[in-house]
């Protein structure tokens, strides 16, 4: 491992960083320029909005995480282990809420996204830093509703919410869905925020074809954020008046037809996935072409499968429902849209791949968890592929196949994009330099972990155990106890994981304001940018992956 | 001639407008999606019931509804109206021109609470407690559900509309704007053009489409 090269490629870096206590206002760093817990939380700074996204949503990840180990930890054994049936229901519930609500489609354009857009377009901030801050406090509302929710029984319909079994249970569906109605209000704050900034906020110079690849992920996340989420809030406001009025606009028994809501459902959901793995994949371009020192083989490529993948991802939701009762017609529309998706990606793999190509490989934590990436991501596309075709779906469907699938897919591709960005951005973020070796090795054990834990659902999916099910027959026990020991070691290494960086924002060595010899416009702030990002307004003449300039002179 | 305050974050005035009206339309087309799930479901359910839905629609007061749209449309011209007024810095006139399409909002919230009254009275009701003899079965009750709701969440975005537009003819009356400087008195009004133009296509949908 080369852990320590990236200091020798950074030694012009000390003009370019202006030291910290240069006595001009501008300049003091963003964490230092306000005191007092009233300029945290009123304030308007992107980078700090973002810090209070991240602290919260980490303590999602972490949440979600008991959940997933109490679950694994009950399916130990085909009968009861920890919890009674009522529980699990409930549990599993909980835990893809959180996961899919409270982490994952936040995680990245809410912390990363908010931190550095303003950054890699020369703005001093976003377009509306108050709408900004809103948004914070109203996702903040909406965690505290979930979370009461649960307190007071949490729902057991699984996080698809189902009808008719949604309208009709006992548990608590309509907090739990109110409060996803409230995520749903800040998602399209931000995407309405990011939108505009991306179109407005854009430095001199810096036109749409020089702008960093992960604006271009955030800019399709935004715009599906921003037209699939009304029709999800559209979708749980009903499942939730259907619920405490009966209204049956979904229920047979009085002439609704319950397939209507799983489309409604879906044509927010399946998008949401790609709100998920965009970010990730923006990530991900950011970190390969950093750490390969190399300029993307095809940045129009990439820009614009981002784009390709948030348009076709809107036609793709049938796949959902191949077996509640569409015609083959249809399914055949929605299995062809959804293999248009898997070309797209799979142009930007062969890009990531290329760009990698006669570059100078760093291997550092980010670069590594790029690998894990891939190997996930293209794993869970192709078996994705594999149920988006109907004859196949039909033996898959509802098994741990799919579970197996998704979380390769989603869950895969945006924990290791978030993870690479908590590593990649640290430096810039705060100031310090993480223990790369630890981080090599809880990066090892995260994907160790998470491939023990989900790759024997493939093979438990196939032999037909259906998800979401309580207790199973004994012979599938050895490939539930390789899982659940798969999600103790994911569980250990996260932890790790954060055990290291939290070491690192206390004691770890001081950062330089490039440690990585990146070319990209983030890196030509301070080592902890000001308030207001740049002393003054940067003009910027230059790609951000102007790796055959030396970074001197692209930093200039 | 002021020409409004300019927010740190922006390089200067003209891009501030455009950051402003930008996000607006985008926010208008979340809006417009949210409405669109509502239209499909109805669209399913036509399919579905396609004379039940006639006949349910026939038993709504085209007249009432012809009324609301009228008054709706007269209120999104004189909002209109108030935008050019401000434009030649006649903020006082602009202000009383919002006026106007505010109380013509209630009036159109008043005529529509009277619709819901004669639907109650007759014991049209959404969901389980619909109890109307005169049309029965699956077809007619989920009309009537999906017309609550459709009218429901319009109305709740008409009020909306209304604090929208209260506020900004604060500001006008105040002299808060210019003709260099009116954006919110701009927003608010596109806000009140979707208003009006989902309404434009509620009104067939639950009125006029019963042949």
């Amino acid at each position: 491992m080369t852990s320590g090269t990236y200091e020798a490629d950074l030694v012009g870096d000390k003009e370019v960083a202006p030291p910290s206590h240069v006595p001009t206002d501008a300049l003091v760093d963003y964490l230092r320029a306000d005191r007092g817990i009233r300029s945290w939380l009123l304030t308007t700074d992107h980078k700090r909005i973002a810090l209070m996204f991240y602290v919260v949503i980490v303590f999602s990840l972490i949440l979600g995480g008991v959940f997933a180990l109490l679950l694994r930890t009950e399916l130990l054994t085909p009968e009861r282990t920890v919890m009674d049936a009522v529980t699990y229901n409930r549990m599993f519930t909980l835990h893809g809420v959180t996961m899919v609500w409270l982490f994952m489609i936040p995680a990245i354009p809410n912390t990363f996204g908010n931190f550095v857009l303003p950054i890699m377009l020369g703005a001093k901030d976003l377009a509306f830093p108050r709408l900004n801050l809103a948004s914070f406090y109203v996702y903040l509302l909406g965690c505290v509703v979930t979370l009461g929710a649960m307190v007071w029984g949490g729902a057991d319909t699984g996080w698809t919410f189902y009808v008719p079994y949604s309208t009709t249970s006992q548990s608590a569906v309509v907090p739990v869905v109110l409060g996803i109605f409230i995520f749903g209000i800040s998602s399209i704050m931000t995407a309405v925020n990011f939108i505009v900034t991306t179109h407005t906020m854009r430095s001199a110079n810096l036109s749409w074809f020089r702008l960093p690849l992960f604006v271009w992920a955030l800019y399709g996340t935004s715009v599906i954020m921003l037209l699939a989420t009304p029709v999800l809030g559209l979708s749980v406001i009903v499942v939730a008046l259907d619920h405490a009025f009966h209204l049956g606009i979904f229920d047979p028994a009085l002439g609704g037809d319950p397939v209507l809501f799983q489309h409604l459902f879906w044509f927010y959901s399946h998008p949401a996935v790609y709100i998920m793995i965009l970010p990730a994949q923006g990530v991900m371009s950011e970190v390969v072409c950093t750490f390969s020192r190399r300029q993307p083989a095809s940045y129009a490529a990439i820009a614009i499968s981002s784009l390709g993948i948030a348009l076709v991802g809107f036609g793709t939701w049938g796949h959902h429902m191949f077996v509640a009762g569409m015609s083959e017609f249809d399914a055949n529309v929605f299995g062809v849209l959804s293999m248009f998706v898997a070309i797209f990606s799979a142009i930007k793999v062969f890009t990531w791949v290329a760009t990698m190509h006669r570059g100078s490989i760093h291997f550092n934590t980010p670069m590594l968890y790029f690998f894990w990436f891939l190997f996930l991501f293209v794993f869970g596309g192709m078996t994705g592929v594999a149920v988006a075709t109907e004859s196949l779906d039909v033996h898959w469907h509802d098994t741990y196949f799919v579970v197996a699938h998704f979380h390769f897919i989603m869950v895969g591709g945006t924990l290791t994009g978030f993870l690479a960005a908590v590593h990649y951005w640290f430096p810039k973020m705060f100031g310090r330099l993480y223990s790369e070796r630890m981080g090599l090795l809880t990066s090892f054990a995260v994907f160790t972990g998470f491939v023990l834990t989900f790759f024997p659902q493939f093979l438990l999916g196939n032999a037909g155990m259906p998800r979401r099910y309580y207790s199973y027959p004994a012979r599938y026990q050895w490939l539930n106890v390789l899982s659940t020991g798969g999600a103790w070691l994911l569980g250990g290494a996260l932890v790790l994981t954060l055990v290291n960086l939290l070491v690192a924002l206390f004691w770890g060595r001081r950062a330089t304001a490039n440690p990585w010899g990146s070319r990209g416009y983030e890196w030509m702030t301070p080592v902890l940018p000001p308030k207001t990002n740049f002393a003054a307004t940067p003009v910027i003449g230059r790609g951000p992956y102007d790796y055959h300039r030396p970074e001197e002179e692209a930093h200039a | 001639m002021h020409e409004g305050p300019l927010h740190p974050q922006f390089e200067n005035l003209d891009r501030q407008k455009d950051a402003a009206r930008l996000g607006m339309w985008a926010f208008l087309g979340s809006e417009a999606l949210l409405f669109t799930g509502l239209f499909a479901l109805y669209a399913a359910y036509r399919t579905l019931y396609p004379d039940a839905f006639a006949a349910a629609a026939s038993h709504n007061d085209v007249k009432l509804g012809t009324i609301n749209t009228f008054i709706l449309l007269t209120s999104s011209f004189t909002v209109a109206l108030s935008v050019h007024e401000v434009r030649l810095g006649r903020a006082r006139r602009a202000a009383l021109l919002l006026l106007v399409s505010i109380l013509l909002g209630f009036v159109f919230l008043g005529v529509k609470l009277t619709e819901y009254a004669e639907h109650f009275r007759e014991g049209i009701f959404p969901g389980p407690s619909y109890r109307y003899e005169g049309l029965t079965g699956y077809g007619p009750r989920l009309f009537f559900t999906l017309y609550f709701l459709m009218t429901g969440i319009h109305a709740l975005h008409v009020t909306a509309g209304m604090g929208m537009l209260a506020w900004v003819m604060f500001g006008a009356w105040q002299h808060r704007y210019s003709p260099l400087y009116h954006t919110p008195l701009e927003l608010g009004a596109l806000y009140w053009h979707l208003v009006d133009v989902i309404w434009i296509f509620l009104w067939p949908c639950l009125y006029l489409m019963h042949a």
